[in-house]
């Protein structure tokens, strides 16, 4: 060892301790730092799939209308034909995924129309208001509107 | 236990090389399950337009936010707020918003000029809150949606202060920074985010400003558009229709 390297010894020991640094650093920087970290950019890669992987609750209107024809052809004609089922039923995505064990929500027409229509100054001027209270006192919209199709009475 | 150099040394070796593989094989093996593995970051870029002549205040993007995102009680990634610009003050608007908008608003006739105005996180291409992120929890993702690695926040709260449109709170459970998401993991399936599908007016529109087809591309051509505090230089992405200039 020592007639090959000559007096060159003590620069390859030098060499070699610092060569086990650098491969203990690295070694350091793997355990540490996690998995896909700076794939994209200065954040964890897989945080992406985490947040894709959360659940839904509201299944979206094509998925109502594959079902409920019936209430599309309604719909359809009248002034809510954009207006999208879960607008008022609510989040239903696990009626869409098991129909029969969980049933969607009916909405009361009394509590629901008003949330929309009752009058304020800062809606649309285009929008149909009314002041409940005076449009029809004592009983429910639903008495004289079809909410699927609520063109006139 | 007697060990000499060249054991140790040897061990030394061993012992990175097969953690090294084990980690090769763990990224190998990432991917949630139930990711839909058709989606293409690349091919899209995520931002929303609103129309403020056609938002009623009625609160269901509010909740509508809640229930898909488990948003707690009292905190908001959505809201709605209600402006009120008297005719002698243009610079200082009444504005409210009881509850975010969550119940919708009391009913008000009075003069002047009055609009609802919804607000969520404009997933800003250069976010304040993203550079201000001490670890990287919180970035942009490459489809343009700043989100929030909850595993990684060590909720130190800068985001929440750098945000200037206030669209970040601290989770007050998991002690983490949270805001929308545009509903990532909604329109990563090819649904619309949950604010938009409950709004009865469409006053809410999720745009894909990479898609050619996206009536996006009309609404910014032929509309009068504004950004939320352009002179911040975030480059928002939520776009608003015939914005008031009172609105801040």
């Amino acid at each position: 060892m020592k007639r090959i390297l000559g007096e060159a010894e003590h620069l390859v020991r030098l060499a070699l301790v610092a060569a086990v640094l650098v491969v203990i650093f690295f070694a350091i920087r793997r355990a540490v730092v996690p998995v896909g970290f700076g794939k994209y950019g200065h954040y964890r890669a897989p945080s992406l799939d985490d947040i894709r992987a959360r659940p839904i609750s509201f299944a979206g209107h094509e998925a109502c209308e594959a079902c409920h024809d019936e209430v599309v052809k309604t719909k359809v004609a009248g002034k809510h034909a954009h207006v999208n089922c879960e607008a008022c039923h609510g989040p239903a995505a696990k009626h869409a995924d098991d129909p029969f064990n969980n049933q969607a929500v009916k909405p009361d027409p009394a509590t629901l129309c008003v949330r929309c229509h009752e009058a304020d100054a800062a809606k649309p001027k285009s929008f149909p208001q009314v002041v409940s209270r005076e449009h029809y006192g004592g009983s429910g919209c639903g008495d004289c509107h079809n909410p699927h199709h609520p063109n006139g009475v | 236990m007697e060990l000499n150099r060249r054991e140790l040394l040897s061990g030394v070796g061993k012992f990175i090389i097969l953690s090294g593989a084990a980690r090769a094989a763990l990224e190998n093996a990432s991917g949630a399950p139930g990711v839909d593995s058709q989606y293409r970051m690349a091919e899209h870029w995520w931002g929303m337009t609103i129309d403020v002549g056609k938002c009623i205040g009625c609160g269901n993007c509010v909740r509508a936010c809640a229930a898909e995102n488990g948003v707690p009680k009292g905190y908001f990634r959505t809201w709605v707020e209600r402006y009120h610009v008297s005719g002698a003050d243009l610079e200082h608007p009444q504005v409210d918003s009881p509850d975010g908008g969550f119940n919708g608003f009391p009913p008000r006739q009075v003069g002047g000029k009055n609009f609802f105005v919804p607000k969520l996180c404009n997933h800003c291409v250069d976010s304040p809150c993203v550079q201000s992120c001490p670890v990287g929890a919180t970035y942009d993702s490459p489809d343009g949606v700043v989100l929030v690695d909850e595993k990684y926040c060590v909720g130190c709260r800068y985001c929440i202060q750098a945000c200037p449109y206030g669209c970040r709170y601290l989770h007050p459970t998991k002690h983490t920074a949270d805001k929308c998401t545009l509903c990532y993991h909604r329109i990563t399936k090819g649904l619309t985010t949950a604010c938009c599908e409950a709004c009865p007016t469409g006053a809410r529109q999720l745009a894909d400003l990479k898609n050619p087809n996206d009536p996006v591309h009309e609404f910014l051509r032929s509309n009068n558009v504004q950004i939320l505090k352009p002179y911040m230089a975030t480059r928002a992405k939520v776009y608003y229709k015939d914005l008031d200039g009172a609105v801040r």
